[in-house]
C-alpha cells in the first residue's frame, strides 16, 4: 500500500511537471519563431529606403486651380477614406481636410469689395503643421507633438486623454474630437490605417505614414498638381521654387505660429 | 472627529439622502457618458469646452473664499474671523474637489487621467493647474483638520501649522492665476487673450467665493447654534463689496479696450454675448441679466445701511452669486469659443445630460461640505465656541 501510494505521488507529480512544461516548451518554440521574424522585421519596421526625406515639410495650395466644389471633393475623399475619417454629419463632425470661404479661411484679410470670383472660390483647410504649434504647447500629456526630424505635428491616439485643450489652443480649427465611437460612421474601413476610439482628438498628420513609404500626401496626389508638397528647408525643392515665383499668404500669420501651409490666391 | 457627522437630526439625514439620490442619478447618466462618449453633451467641434470646464473656472474662485478670511486673521490678526475660518477652509476642500471632478467628467478618456503625471509636461498649463489644485486641497485638509483638533482639545494649534497657513494664503493666489492662464495664453481666442484675465479671476473669486461662504454661513446660523458673529459678517460683506467693485471695474476695462480700439476680433465675443451675432443670440438674455444683477448687487452693497441690513444681505449675496456665475461660470466659456476661429457662430447650449452630471458634481461638493461643516459645528458646540 505504501509503495503504491509512493508510486501514485511520483506519477502525479511527474504528470504535473509535464503539464507545466508543455506550454513552456511551446512558448520556447514560438519565441524562436518570433526571433527569426524580428530579424527579418528589422527591414520591415526600420526606416524604409524609399522614405521621403526632409527637415521641414510644407505645402503650397494653388487655389486658382481649385475653384469649384468638384475640384475639392476628390481631395477630401482621398484623405478621409485612407485615414478612416468618419462621416458624422453634425456639429460634432470629424474632418482632416475640408473647404471654407475666403472670409472663414483668412479672417485677418477682410476687404470690402472682394473680387466676386474669390468670394465664390472654396479654400482647402487642414492642419498647418506650425513651426510653433500652440496645440503641442498646451497638451498636458505630450500626446500631440511636433516631430523633431521633419516638423510634422502628430498625435498619439493612445496617450490622448481627451481634455481638448489643443482644440481650444488651435487658432485654425484643425482639430476634431471623437465625441462618440467613430467606427459606425466609416463607410469602408481601410485596414492599413488605425481607426480611432471615442474620447480622443485627431487631425491631419501630413500623411506621415505615406511619407515613410516614399509617397506624397494623399491630398497632393489627388490634386492634379494644385497642391505642391516638399521640404521648405531645401532651397531647391519644388515648394521653394513655387514660393519664389508666386505671392502667397498664410492663415493668421500675426499669431506667430508660423504655418507650413501657403496659399496662392 | 468624523463621528460628529454620524449624529444628526432627521432633517440632516433627509438632506444627505437627497444629495445621495442626486449623486446616484447623475452617476447613472455619467455611466452613459462613459459608454456613449461626450456626444451626449451639447459641446461640438467648434465649442469644445462647455459647462463642465466653466464650472471648474467658477469653483476655483469659490475655493479662494477661505483666503479672504485667513489673510485678515493671520496677516492682520483680525480676531473676529477666527470662528468662521474653518468654514472657509472646509469649503475650499469641497470646491477644489468639485474642480477636479469637473475636469474628470470632461475628459474623453478618463481612465487615462494619470497620463498627466506619467508624462509631466511643464509647458502645459493644465499640468500646473492639476498640481496647484491638488496641493491647495491638501493644504486645506491639513490646516482645517489640525486647527479643528486643537480647538477640540482646547490647546493652541502646533506652531508649524502657521507656516502652512502662510503658504496656503500665497497658494490661493496661484490657483486663480494658473487657472486664468489656461485661457489667457491661447492665441486666436480674443475674449481670453487678455493680460487682465488673471486679475479678473482674482477679483471675481474674492467677491463670489466669500459671498457663497457667507450665504451658507448665514444658513448655518439659522439651522444650528453656530453664529459667525455680527462683526465678522459686516467685515466680510465689506470685503465682498470691494472685490465686486474691482470685478465690475475690470470688466469695464475690457469693454474700453475692445470698443475704443475698434478692433473687430476683440469686440466680436462681447457683441455676440450681449446682442447676438449673425442671428444667433443664445446668451443675450443671460448676459443682460448678469449685468443688471451685478449693478443691483453693488447698489445693495455699497451703501452701509443696505449692506448692514442683515435681513437684506442674503438676497444681495444671492444676486451677486447669480451675476458672477453667469459672467464666469458660463459667459467666459461661450465668449471664448464664439464667434469661432472662422468668425462664424456654432451655438452652444448644454444638454440635459450635461446639466444632470454637473448637478451631480455639485451634489458631491455639497455632500463633502455638509459632512465637514457638521464636524466643525459639532466640535465648536462641544467646546462652546459656536457662538
Amino acid at each position: 500500500m505504501d509503495k503504491s501510494r509512493r508510486n501514485f505521488i511520483r506519477l502525479a507529480s511527474l504528470s504535473a511537471l509535464g503539464m507545466g512544461a508543455a506550454p513552456a516548451l511551446a512558448r520556447a518554440e514560438t519565441a524562436s519563431a518570433v526571433y527569426t521574424e524580428t530579424t527579418e522585421a528589422a527591414d520591415m519596421y526600420g526606416p524604409n529606403a524609399n522614405a521621403l526625406e526632409g527637415t521641414h515639410w510644407g505645402m503650397v495650395i494653388d487655389t486658382t486651380k481649385l475653384t469649384t466644389p468638384e475640384d475639392i471633393a476628390p481631395i477630401v475623399e482621398a484623405c478621409h477614406s485612407i485615414h478612416n475619417v468618419p462621416d458624422i454629419g453634425n456639429d460634432q463632425e470629424i474632418k482632416w481636410i475640408w473647404s471654407a470661404t475666403f472670409h472663414e479661411s483668412f479672417t485677418e484679410k477682410h476687404n470690402h469689395y472682394l473680387a466676386e470670383e474669390i468670394h465664390e472660390r472654396p479654400f482647402l483647410l487642414l492642419c498647418n503643421h506650425c513651426e510653433h504649434p500652440p496645440c503641442c504647447r498646451v497638451c498636458p500629456t505630450q500626446a500631440t507633438f511636433k516631430r523633431e526630424s521633419d516638423g510634422v505635428v502628430l498625435m498619439d491616439f493612445h496617450r490622448c486623454i481627451g481634455c481638448r485643450f489643443c482644440m481650444a489652443a488651435c487658432p485654425y480649427g484643425a482639430r476634431s474630437f471623437n465625441f462618440g465611437d467613430p467606427r459606425p460612421y466609416i463607410s469602408q474601413i481601410n485596414h492599413e490605417f488605425p481607426t480611432r476610439t471615442r474620447g480622443v482628438v485627431e487631425k491631419c498628420n501630413f500623411c506621415a505614414e505615406r511619407l515613410a513609404k516614399g509617397e506624397e500626401p494623399a491630398c497632393v496626389e489627388a490634386s492634379n498638381g494644385a497642391i505642391i508638397f516638399g521640404d521648405l528647408d531645401d532651397p531647391h525643392s519644388e515648394v521653394r521654387e513655387v514660393l519664389k515665383e508666386h505671392f502667397t499668404i498664410r492663415r493668421k500669420p500675426t499669431l506667430g505660429t508660423q504655418p507650413s501651409v501657403y496659399y496662392i490666391i | 472627529m468624523l463621528e460628529k457627522a454620524l449624529k444628526g437630526k432627521p432633517s440632516y439625514w433627509i438632506w444627505l439622502f437627497v444629495l445621495l439620490s442626486l449623486i446616484g442619478t447623475a452617476s447613472i447618466v455619467y455611466i452613459f457618458q462613459l459608454v456613449y462618449g461626450l456626444q451626449i453633451t451639447g459641446m461640438s467641434r467648434d465649442v469644445s469646452w462647455g459647462l463642465y470646464i466653466s464650472q471648474l473656472t467658477y469653483l476655483v474662485g469659490v475655493a479662494a473664499s477661505a483666503v479672504m478670511l485667513v489673510l485678515p486673521a493671520y496677516f492682520h490678526h483680525y480676531k473676529e474671523f477666527k470662528r468662521m475660518i474653518i468654514l472657509g477652509e472646509f469649503m475650499a476642500i469641497a470646491a477644489v474637489m468639485m474642480c477636479m471632478l469637473f475636469v474628470l467628467v470632461d475628459l474623453g478618456q478618463p481612465q487615462r487621467m494619470l497620463n498627466i503625471f506619467m508624462y509631466p509636461s511643464p509647458n502645459s498649463i493644465l499640468f500646473w493647474d492639476a498640481i496647484v489644485l491638488n496641493v491647495y486641497m491638501i493644504l486645506n485638509i491639513i490646516i482645517g483638520w489640525i486647527t479643528l483638533q486643537a480647538e477640540r482639545n482646547q490647546v493652541d494649534p502646533p506652531k508649524w501649522i502657521k507656516k502652512v497657513i502662510y503658504l496656503s494664503i500665497i497658494w490661493a493666489f496661484s490657483i486663480h492665476t494658473v487657472t486664468a492662464f489656461l485661457y489667457s495664453g491661447l492665441p486666436g481666442r480674443h475674449y481670453w487673450l487678455t493680460a487682465i484675465m488673471a486679475a479678473r479671476f482674482l477679483s471675481s473669486a474674492f467677491c463670489s467665493g466669500p459671498a457663497i461662504l457667507l450665504l451658507l454661513a448665514l444658513l448655518l446660523k439659522k439651522l444650528t447654534e453656530f453664529d459667525p458673529g455680527t462683526q465678522a459678517i459686516k467685515t466680510l460683506a465689506k470685503i465682498i463689496t470691494y472685490a465686486m467693485c474691482v470685478n465690475v471695474f475690470f470688466f469695464l476695462l475690457e469693454l474700453f479696450t475692445a470698443f475704443y480700439s475698434g478692433i473687430p476680433g476683440h469686440q466680436a465675443p462681447i457683441i455676440y454675448l450681449f446682442s447676438g451675432w449673425e442671428g444667433h443670440a443664445e446668451w443675450v438674455a443671460f448676459m443682460w441679466t448678469a449685468a443688471a444683477l451685478a449693478i443691483l448687487s453693488l447698489v445693495l452693497l455699497i451703501p452701509a445701511k443696505f449692506r448692514d441690513n442683515h435681513a437684506l444681505l442674503p438676497w444681495t449675496l444671492a444676486i451677486l452669486v447669480i451675476a458672477t456665475w453667469i459672467d464666469k461660470g458660463i459667459g467666459l466659456m461661450v465668449g471664448g469659443f464664439t464667434p469661432n476661429v472662422y468668425e462664424a457662430v456654432t451655438p452652444y447650449t448644454p444638454s440635459l445630460w450635461e446639466i444632470i452630471i454637473t448637478l451631480g458634481v455639485y451634489g458631491i461638493g455639497a455632500l463633502i461640505l455638509t459632512v465637514l461643516w457638521k464636524v466643525a459645528v459639532g466640535v465648536k458646540q462641544e467646546v462652546g465656541t459656536a457662538t
